[in-house]
């Protein structure tokens, strides 16, 4: 786990068990942080340790976890609190949201390509005797056409189970009045197996009933690869939606507490935000004193002093102190709300974007209808009468389908986000790849992105080694960034049980009868000149200790910028933080270009203006008020820290401490877009031969699945190579 | 030539059953959670000592 990542309270999922008809309670919540077998174990073992919990099970692969009981008395607090407890976040997820995740479309995929695949290698076994007694002369033509009626029989049955995706899909377009590229597989396939069957009844020594279901399995396989990556980006999508779901604490008229979702705030209600959690909704601070960590919100990464009459913000994180809040807007017009609207505004321009695939399957279609059309008017003309001119036009629709050309991109994207998985990127959708490719500019925000987005302390040298431990000791003890970044840099160690958190102020403890205090200047009785972000440490009497602190670079960040430009590559910083702290974090970076104090807004307009001058823009931030930015652009990288709706906006995410990862996955998404060029080629290549072949009419049988097969795997070769560097 | 009777059916026979169960496995949820299987047979079961 990442220590810097801002805590999160145990938000109260009541409101999300659902109830079973049998008096079973369930819940399901979103752990995030869980990767290994350990932490599998240990939160499975965690939670049914709880007295009462029958089932815990968390899915691995997609951060799941479902916790069944029957008790009504047990609280499902204890649930989330144990898994955060243990290291981990967990937030509650929707039911009615989760229920269409489970993923029934991939299932059926599978089934329909087994089925297509098994029956394949039966019917080879069928007919690869006629082929070789063909050319031997050894199999009458009894024995031949009894072994064409045993293929028919799995092929026939086969081939139209497994077709039902591609003649569903081809009946909804005819519907709608255009083509799309299953109008031209679901003709051949249906042709094919008319004209075998009509074939096999009178005798002829050739069918093609193996290349019914040799064609469905090929192009099935292209199908689940690039559904499974589809559905990648459709879970990150639903996974914003329920963040959004979590729950605020209402006071109510007689003083009690009741934990509402967040939909459900109404204006003028009293909230309770305990120090840790997240503000729910805009509001008035109307109680206690605190400090409130914006840096999602506004790039700006000092604690900022919360009192009476503070407004917050949707969004920013409490640190010290409770507070009584009264919720000011709802949560449709917070400030969350009109970010998500944003966020959604730009997904809808992203998807204009055509993917490759779709601009080949635009040119294939035509092409291959005219090219089948023209081969049975030419025989016809040609006067060979209509069973040959139509057995010709159907083996052009044979040997075009476009096998090649559906393996072509998803075998490609599937290997490059393999790749960049093992790096710790995350790509959430395979287009992004494609878009990847093209970029000619990229917009940096600074907090969190060039930088480390967290305070580190730059007068080490200053302090001694006592001091750091013995401040260390009560920085554990305090939720403060700079409090947290003493205890970072001192290392695990003990902390001071007792201590006592000062909101506003600082933190402080008694020890063997001394009081020690860390906080501001004023309060542990020290003299400031305010020039740096510092926090001092004082023990009874003693000379205050200074620790000054600035959020630095990342250790990668000017060999990376370096490398970004070597490529030609446009670069600017867009921030929230002040023009000073921006202007030395680019400078130092080498980047010239750079806008300070810009709003979410701002932020998304200057991504519209670039877009307008036609840039194909990267964005790469990961504040709450990149979101909106992230969206905008062409494609967009988070790090693995962002928050939460800065991750489910961008398309991709990169984990650990290195810029380098926006580096490499260009590298990687160029290098995918080559291999999906030359696979296209290659298709392009494979029917300038055998369409030919086709259309003068010597395709046979095994000439059709030797072709078919082999361009298959030419193609998926291909792919792999990327795993090379 | 006549066994080609007995052994055509066993064939079918044979290749049914193994899509009757790769489809099972399908339905039976064995695909869902690739990783957490692969790593649930590391863990030990504390509950069912032999």
């Amino acid at each position: 786990m990442d220590i810097a990542a801002p805590e999160r309270s145990a938000a109260d999922p009541k409101a999300f068990v659902r109830k079973g008809d049998k008096g079973e309670y369930s819940l399901e919540l979103l752990v995030k942080g869980a990767k290994c077998v350990n932490c599998l174990g240990k939160i499975e073992r965690g939670v049914s340790e709880i007295p009462g919990i029958e089932q815990a099970r968390l899915n691995l692969s997609t951060g799941r976890f479902i916790a069944g009981w029957h008790d009504k008395n047990l609280d499902p607090a204890k649930i989330v609190q144990k898994i955060i407890d243990l290291g981990y976040g967990a937030i509650p997820f929707q039911s009615d949201i989760a229920q269409s995740v489970s993923d029934t479309e991939a299932k059926k995929l599978l089934i329909y390509m087994t089925v297509a695949g098994a029956s394949m290698m039966f019917v080879m076994m069928l007919v690869e005797p006629v082929w070789l007694a063909g050319i031997f002369g050894e199999m009458g033509p009894g024995t031949r056409t009894f072994f064409h009626w045993l293929a028919a029989m799995i092929a026939i049955p086969a081939g139209a189970y497994a077709g039902i995706p591609f003649f569903s899909s081809a009946w909804k377009n005819l519907k709608k009045g255009h083509a799309n590229m299953d109008v031209p597989i679901s003709l051949a396939l249906i042709l094919t197996a008319a004209l075998s069957l009509w074939a096999t009844a009178n005798f002829r020594e050739h069918t093609f009933f193996e290349a019914i279901v040799m064609l469905e399995f090929f192009l099935l396989i292209g199908r689940y690869l690039d559904h499974k990556l589809r559905q990648k980006s459709r879970i990150a999508a639903q996974e914003l939606l329920a963040l959004q779901a979590v729950t605020a604490n209402v006071i109510q008229g007689d003083g009690t507490i009741k934990s509402v979702k967040v939909s459900e705030v109404k204006e003028g209600e009293i909230i309770e935000i305990l120090p840790g959690d997240r503000i729910p909704v805009d509001g008035v601070v109307i109680q206690g004193v605190s400090q409130g960590d914006f840096s999602l919100i506004t790039g700006e990464t000092q604690a900022i002093d919360i009192g009476i009459d503070s407004h917050l913000r949707a969004g920013s994180l409490n640190l010290t102190g409770k507070l009584l809040m009264k919720a000011t807007k709802v949560a449709d017009d917070s400030f969350l709300a009109q970010i998500a609207r944003l966020v959604e505004a730009g997904e809808q321009s992203k998807s204009v974007y055509v993917r490759l695939a779709d601009k080949a399957a635009q040119l294939y279609v035509p092409v291959v209808h005219g090219a089948a059309l023209l081969t049975f008017i030419g025989w016809l003309i040609a006067g060979k009468g209509f069973e040959v001119a139509i057995w010709n036009a159907c083996a052009v629709l044979i040997i075009t389908c476009p096998c090649a050309l559906g393996l072509a991109v998803p075998a490609v994207q599937v290997v490059a986000s393999g790749r960049l998985f093992k790096n710790g990127v995350l790509v959430k959708s395979g287009d992004a790849l494609e878009r990847l490719a093209n970029i000619d500019y990229i917009v940096f925000d600074k907090t969190g992105v060039l930088t480390r987005g967290q305070p580190n302390l730059i007068n080490r040298g200053e302090i001694s080694d006592e001091n750091l431990a013995a401040a260390a000791m009560l920085a554990r003890a305090s939720r403060h960034p700079l409090a947290r970044a003493i205890a970072r840099l001192a290392g695990p160690g003990p902390s001071i049980k007792d201590a006592q958190e000062v909101p506003g102020f600082g933190v402080e403890a008694d020890v063997d009868g001394v009081k020690v205090r860390m906080g501001r200047a004023e309060w542990v009785g020290a003299q400031s000149d305010n020039s740096e972000t510092e926090m001092w440490y004082r023990k009874g009497d003693d000379m205050p200790v200074r620790f000054a602190f600035s959020d630095t670079l990342r250790d990668d960040t000017i060999a990376t910028i370096a490398k970004l430009k070597k490529l030609g590559l446009g670069i600017e910083v867009l921030s929230g933080d002040k023009l000073g702290a921006v202007e030395t974090a680019a400078k130092a970076a080498g980047i010239e270009k750079f806008t300070a104090q810009a709003s979410p807004f701002d932020k998304a307009a200057r991504l519209d203006e670039l877009n307008a001058q036609g840039r194909k823009t990267l964005m790469v931030g990961d504040g709450l008020n990149d979101a909106p930015a992230l969206a905008k652009a062409l494609v967009s990288i988070a790090p693995g820290a962002a928050a939460d709706a800065s991750q489910s906006a961008s398309d991709m995410v990169f984990s650990g401490e290195n810029l380098n990862s926006v580096y490499e996955s260009i590298m990687v998404s160029r290098m995918a877009k080559s291999r999906v060029l030359e696979n296209f080629w290659f298709s392009a290549f494979y029917n300038l031969i055998t369409v030919p072949i086709a259309i003068f009419g010597f395709v046979t049988p095994p000439i059709a699945a030797f072709a078919m097969s082999m361009s298959s795997v030419i193609v998926s070769l291909n792919a792999l190579r990327l795993y090379k560097k | 030539m006549e066994t080609l009777i007995f052994l055509i059916p066993i064939a079918f026979g044979v290749a049914g059953l193994a899509m009757v169960a790769f489809i099972w496995t399908v339905k039976n949820r064995q695909y869902e959670d690739p990783k957490g299987d692969a790593s649930r047979i590391l863990l030990e079961d504390e509950d069912k000592p032999l």
